[in-house]
């Protein structure tokens, strides 16, 4: 039994640690799809996990901190696009700004606002977002198998995480099933098709990147004001650059990248678990090897695992009409 | 005449110092099938793109049913009843043919709809006109001709009238090409306008009921089909007379230059393309390579000039072997005097972000002309360059441009001038005049005769049956690698047809 619990245990910290990878992928997958790279998923988590912890611990709301979040990280996007669409500037670059921006603005402005040394002053309860327990799941508890699954797995995760998780339907319903989905594809493939069908192909491509600000706020939000009770500097550590990865692994697709993510979470929660503990047969492991391991697989499967991805046809180039 | 479709009056539109359009008056009536010709450049593509939307005319007038119109805008144009089948295809290759066929004609936010209501309109238009293709099949896995009918159907399902098809025939087959303009002849009596643009003088007296000629940004004339002639159009697209035709003398074949003996190549999958092949090539001939495409002669082509291994046999280069296994250098076969203008000039012939000059040496930049001491010698790669521009006639003559910038014909014509300038005793090309107007196709095969009868061993490889039979003084006939046939130039296209298509196989391989 008590593996079982250790298993619910790891399985638990596996959904929580896929979130904020999950939005970030999703997010990626709104703007790639239409033929925008953005490699500055990173700083519009980072600068969404400021805003709102910030705003959050300013005006003691949680939701006026996700708002704040979500606004900013939609500004850090229209300037990507401003740069890459309205300009046609490489994408490369001006993604790589905005990692660079988000990483110093937010020190700096957390240092002169809050004077902890870059951080946000921890979220009080109200400020931040609470575990919502689902009806019954105190009763459960106790009962085998179902009960742990239900109390741990299914309950007890703030509403953001179920916010993260109902995006994937909704994404590939958005994608697959309406006109702005359509659209969007089809700029990412062929924008001169989408420009003679008498389509605007830059606004569709402001509005994909919309999208993907909306979900790095969120993401960010998660990761300031439910993972952790505040801005810590850096917070993101790379997790934009595993959501791009994760991004390619399900081949641009919402319901491959859900389970791409739930992967990389889970190696994530796996590497934390097994810290300090013994393998069996190996012994003992550095810790610096368990947390470098989900790296090394997201190497890996990336290498060798995912066959032939093929990306969006007009990705990464700026669409200028012909001659 | 009855009523027109479209009325253009006094279009001017220039793009910067270059008048693309000048005064353009053109009127074009209802229900007919309408030609405009010209050579590349002269302006056609621009006339049809203010006409669709994509660019605004400087000066001018557009009626569209008699009625002034203001095109901004490709949608103003669709609303108008206007389609277009562009050049290169509009078309999201992993789309379905419905998503495609809905992308902007959507009927509203949710695409359920929008699909049932294409479904059974493509069905309709199907009936109508003959416009048979799989709804759900993916674009890219669709044979390019079928890829053209859903060009045709987006417009058709936009509610076109006036149809503008933009060099239609450039990437069909024959086949393709006939099936086409049965579709067109479909639409022109159900009561639609059509208007075709192409370089192909063939097609437009096939099809058109009346043709308007363009010239350097100007209408010269419009002729009713049946009253003019090919060679009247010719020379109206070109300003001057064109031999169609080029006159050449008997050849005097001297010795054997070039001999394939058993040649047996495969492609990267490892099919069989060219099987056991063996003929000479002798000074002072030209020995035309007849066939569909497809049928071995890229391989063939490849194999000799050295840039594809061959599985067996043997090629002499006056007398001494040619290394098949891969590892002959291009370069050294250039050496021994073997010079090859490839068949596809974009990707092999030519680094088109070069400067024309530069491109005018690619492959000799090892000639002592060119160098000085290890450096380039920019000075004299230019001279030569500028030698070679005023010599091939290259426009603009300007050796600095960027390679991308020429046209495709004098874009051959740099790859013909580089080949042909350095003397070689046999002279390999693929393809001639691909994409080549009226005007430089003349000027290419009298440069290629000219050179026969400098006593140099000619190898053409085309799948145009006319240039074939106009050049060569011996043709042979590929057919699923091998040769089928030998003939002489006096031979009738539909016997050589025949051939080609692997029907008569007597008179076997040599």
């Amino acid at each position: 039994m008590d593996v079982f619990i250790a298993i619910v245990q790891i399985l638990d910290s596996t959904i929580r640690l896929s979130v904020p990878l999950l939005l970030a992928c999703l997010a990626g997958l709104y703007s790639e799809r239409a033929g925008i790279f953005d490699i500055g998923l990173e700083g519009k988590m980072l600068v969404g996990a400021f805003a709102g912890a910030a705003a959050a611990s300013v005006f003691h709301s949680a939701l006026l901190g996700l708002g704040m979040a979500i606004l900013i990280s939609v500004a850090f996007a229209m300037i990507h696009g401003f740069a890459s669409i309205t300009h046609r500037g490489n994408q490369i670059v001006s993604g790589v700004a905005i990692n660079f921006i988000a990483a110093g603005s937010t020190i700096i402005l957390g240092q002169a606002w809050f004077q902890q040394g870059g951080r946000t002053p921890a979220l009080q309860p109200g400020e931040r977002f609470d575990a919502i327990v689902w009806p019954g799941a105190e009763a459960v508890r106790d009962v085998p198998i179902l009960g742990p699954i239900y109390s741990q797995l299914i309950s007890g995760h703030s509403i953001l995480v179920y916010l993260a998780f109902l995006m994937v339907p909704f994404t590939w319903w958005v994608l697959f099933r309406t006109r702005f989905g359509l659209r969007l594809r089809a700029v990412g493939e062929n924008p001169a098709a989408v420009d003679t069908a008498g389509i605007s192909v830059a606004w569709l491509r402001y509005r994909a990147l919309i999208c993907t600000g909306i979900l790095t706020g969120i993401a960010g939000a998660y990761l300031s004001m439910v993972q952790n009770g505040g801005f810590v500097k850096d917070m993101t550590a790379g997790k934009g650059y595993i959501a791009l990865a994760a991004l390619i692994f399900a081949k641009w697709k919402p319901v491959n990248a859900m389970f791409a993510c739930l992967l990389f979470g889970f190696l994530d929660a796996l590497s934390i678990r097994l810290q300090g503990s013994p393998l069996p047969i190996i012994g003992k492991v550095p810790v610096q090897f368990m947390q470098a391991l989900p790296y090394i697989l997201t190497v890996i499967l990336l290498a060798g695992f995912i066959g032939k991805a093929i990306p969006p046809r007009a990705g990464g180039v700026p669409y200028v009409k012909e001659r | 005449m009855a009523q027109a479709a479209i009325e253009l009056i006094g279009i001017n539109k220039s793009f910067g110092a270059v008048r693309a359009n000048r005064d353009i008056n053109l009127e074009i009536a209802r229900g007919t099938i309408h030609g405009i010709v010209g050579e590349n450049g002269a302006g056609k593509s621009t006339l049809m793109s203010i006409l669709y939307g994509f660019y605004q005319a400087d000066s001018g007038e557009i009626r569209v049913g008699g009625k002034p119109a203001s095109i901004k805008t490709p949608n103003d144009a669709i609303a108008l009843g206007i389609g277009m089948v562009h050049q290169h295809f509009m078309l999201v290759d992993n789309f379905s043919v419905l998503e495609n066929v809905i992308l902007g004609a959507e009927s509203d936010a949710l695409l359920k709809r929008s699909i049932a209501k294409a479904r059974s309109e493509l069905e309709r238009l199907e009936r109508e006109y003959g416009l048979e293709v799989d709804p759900d099949a993916i674009v890219e896995e669709l044979a390019v001709g079928l890829q053209q009918r859903v060009e045709i159907l987006k417009a058709l399902y936009r509610g076109a009238e006036i149809l503008i098809l933009d060099e239609p025939t450039g990437v069909l087959t024959p086949a393709e090409a006939d099936h086409l303009f049965r579709i067109l002849k479909q639409l022109k009596e159900q009561g639609k306008t059509v208007v075709l643009i192409t370089h192909k003088l063939r097609e437009i007296m096939a099809i058109t009921d009346t043709v308007s000629v363009m010239r350097q940004g100007t209408m010269v004339a419009t002729r009713e089909t049946k009253k003019t002639t090919v060679e009247e159009l010719a020379e109206l697209m070109v300003g001057r007379r064109v031999l169609l035709r080029v006159e050449k003398g008997e050849a005097a074949a001297g010795d054997v230059k070039l001999a394939v003996k058993n040649l047996t190549v495969r492609d990267s999958r490892g099919v069989t393309m060219v099987d056991d092949i063996s003929f000479d090539l002798r000074a002072g001939e030209i020995v035309g390579i007849a066939g569909v495409a497809g049928n071995g002669q890229s391989e063939l082509l490849e194999a000799i000039s050295g840039i594809r291994r061959a599985v067996s046999g043997s090629v002499m280069l006056d007398g001494k072997p040619i290394d098949l296994t891969g590892a002959a250098d291009p370069g050294e076969l250039r050496d021994r005097g073997l010079a090859h203008v490839p068949e596809d000039r974009h990707h092999v012939g030519l680094v088109l972000a070069f400067e024309e000059n530069e491109n005018s040496i690619l492959g000799y930049h090892d000639d002592p002309r060119y160098l000085k001491g290890p450096f380039l010698n920019i000075d004299a790669i230019r001279d030569d360059a500028r030698d070679k521009i005023a010599k091939y006639d290259i426009r603009p003559a300007d050796c600095r441009l960027k390679t991308a910038n020429f046209s495709g014909g004098n874009q051959q014509k740099i790859v013909l001038a580089r080949e042909m300038e350095q003397d070689p005793g046999v002279l390999i090309v693929g393809q001639p005049t691909r994409g080549v107007d009226v005007g430089a196709i003349e000027f290419i095969h009298k440069r290629l005769i000219a050179m026969r009868d400098q006593g140099k061993a000619v190898l053409v490889v085309s799948v145009e049956l006319d240039e074939i039979r106009s050049l060569s003084d011996r043709i042979l006939v590929m057919f699923a690698g091998r040769i089928v046939g030998e003939r002489g130039p006096e031979t009738t296209e539909g016997e050589l047809g025949l051939l080609m298509a692997g029907v008569e196989h007597r008179g076997a391989a040599l």
